[in-house]
């Protein structure tokens, strides 16, 4: 073989005890400052097994677009600043009912394909011990209108899609959704 | 631009692994579902403005006192599959004592925690992509996945690379490592050339006379540069 191909890394589980390590941050809970612009939302996530209990040993990761759709990043060229009081991303560790709260404001369409706009979003990645490597899902929000013509949900089963959809919670007053690593409702998991 | 391709078979791990219990009632049950990458997947958190402590990457220096076990360094450069250097990128470690304890309520193992030792630390890279992390060497740990089950040693590593493709959380081992076969975790992934990534190299040159030994651990994340055919698709 080639000594000289370079491969990416295998992924590894993050392990039971990641906490000390990488989730010493609260405020990495917070993506917006009270002074970002759009419409600011509690977001809690929730993770749970094949059998329904919360995995209180997990990391939601967030990434997503500002309220007018800008991703703070490089490869996003189009010819706009992104708010400045908004952050992007966020990471918090799950607690013993194996949910974590955002506070973030709601994203922005991006560009898809071909032109075609993508329903508003955010890009998650979940850690746990017992994943061997991360997963990968979006949260769309319920109320959105828009949902029947994204180009990334009409790739997925139409049976399935609601295990995409954020819905206000009436019972914690915010945002929520639950994330099924397995099981009857599991959830979509994106190979990107 | 740069494109991702998706990994070959057997280069990543097998998620429903049950040598590996955990995996039995948190691995997904159904194939993931392919996507393009669009902007949400081309564009990811940036960390290169962040401002470290002058200490952060020095896990050896976080307390008043010297920590106890063998001082090494671990070093290495964070490249993506063209072997280009990945600067300004930002990576996060976490390990357990030179007695195989880590600083977590959770960790019951009966073995003696370090007053001078808490075993997270983080660093940029430089423009050229390198890391280094002054550190302990840390001990094997029991787990109850099976009976007289023990993880080899090794240093967890978290890194986000350029994008929300690259983002990568993985562990490092050491060379040698009796335990290592034995290794449910490690063994989950398929190719052993694959595995054997994940295995420092003891390293003459980064070790320092009379103070620690080096080890190696180059970093390999997701991306290359599009080749002239793929620009024209
Ligand atoms: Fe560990």
């Amino acid at each position: 073989m080639n000594p000289q191909r370079f491969v990416a890394l295998p992924s590894q589980t993050v392990g039971p005890f990641f906490h000390f390590g990488i989730t010493t941050d609260p405020d990495l809970g917070d993506l917006a400052t009270p002074s970002a612009q759009g419409e600011h939302i509690e977001l809690r996530v929730r993770l749970l097994d094949g059998d329904g209990a919360p995995i209180p040993d997990g990391i939601v990761e967030l990434w997503q677009a500002d309220s007018t759709g800008k991703y703070a990043h490089p490869n996003d060229t189009r010819d706009r600043e992104p708010d400045p009081a908004f952050r992007g991303f966020g990471r918090l560790a799950t607690g013993d009912d194996g949910a974590c709260t955002f506070s973030t404001v709601r994203p922005g369409r991006v560009p898809g394909e071909h032109g075609a706009w993508q329903s508003s979003h955010i890009n998650v990645c979940v850690f746990a011990r017992g994943l061997l490597g991360h997963l990968c899902t979006r949260i769309y929000f319920d109320d959105d209108p828009t949902l029947a013509e994204d180009p990334v949900l009409s790739l997925v089963p139409a049976g399935r899609r609601a295990t995409l959809l954020a819905h206000r919670d009436e019972g914690y007053g915010c945002w929520s959704i639950d994330l099924h690593l397995q099981g009857e409702s599991e959830t979509v998991f994106f190979d990107l | 631009m740069k494109i991702y391709p998706r990994p070959e078979p057997g280069d990543q791990p097998t998620l429903f692994h049950p040598a590996y219990q955990s995996t039995i009632r948190r691995a997904p049950a159904l194939a993931p579902v392919r996507i393009p990458h669009t902007l949400s997947e081309l564009t990811g958190p940036v960390f290169g403005d962040h401002a470290l402590g002058e200490t952060d990457n020095d896990l050896t220096r976080h307390h008043s006192g010297d920590p106890l076990g063998e001082r090494i360094v671990v070093a290495g450069r964070v490249l993506d599959e063209d072997g280009r250097p990945i600067p300004h990128t930002l990576v996060e470690v976490w390990q357990a004592n030179a007695a195989g304890r880590y600083r977590h309520s959770r960790d019951n193992h009966p073995a003696p925690l370090d007053p001078n030792f808490t075993g997270a630390g983080r660093a940029l890279t430089d423009e050229n992509g390198n890391y280094r992390f002054p550190t302990i060497k840390p001990g094997a740990y029991p787990w109850r996945n099976h009976h007289n089950a023990w993880r080899p040693a090794h240093i967890h590593f978290s890194l986000f690379g350029p994008c929300f493709l690259t983002r990568l959380v993985t562990q490092m081992y050491f060379p040698d490592d009796p335990l290592i076969p034995h290794d449910p975790i490690l063994q989950s992934i398929p190719n052993e050339s694959a595995r054997r990534r994940l295995v420092s190299h003891f390293d003459l040159s980064l070790t320092e006379p009379e103070w620690a030994l080096g080890y190696r651990f180059d970093i390999v994340l997701r991306g290359r540069d599009a080749t002239p055919f793929e620009d024209q698709r």
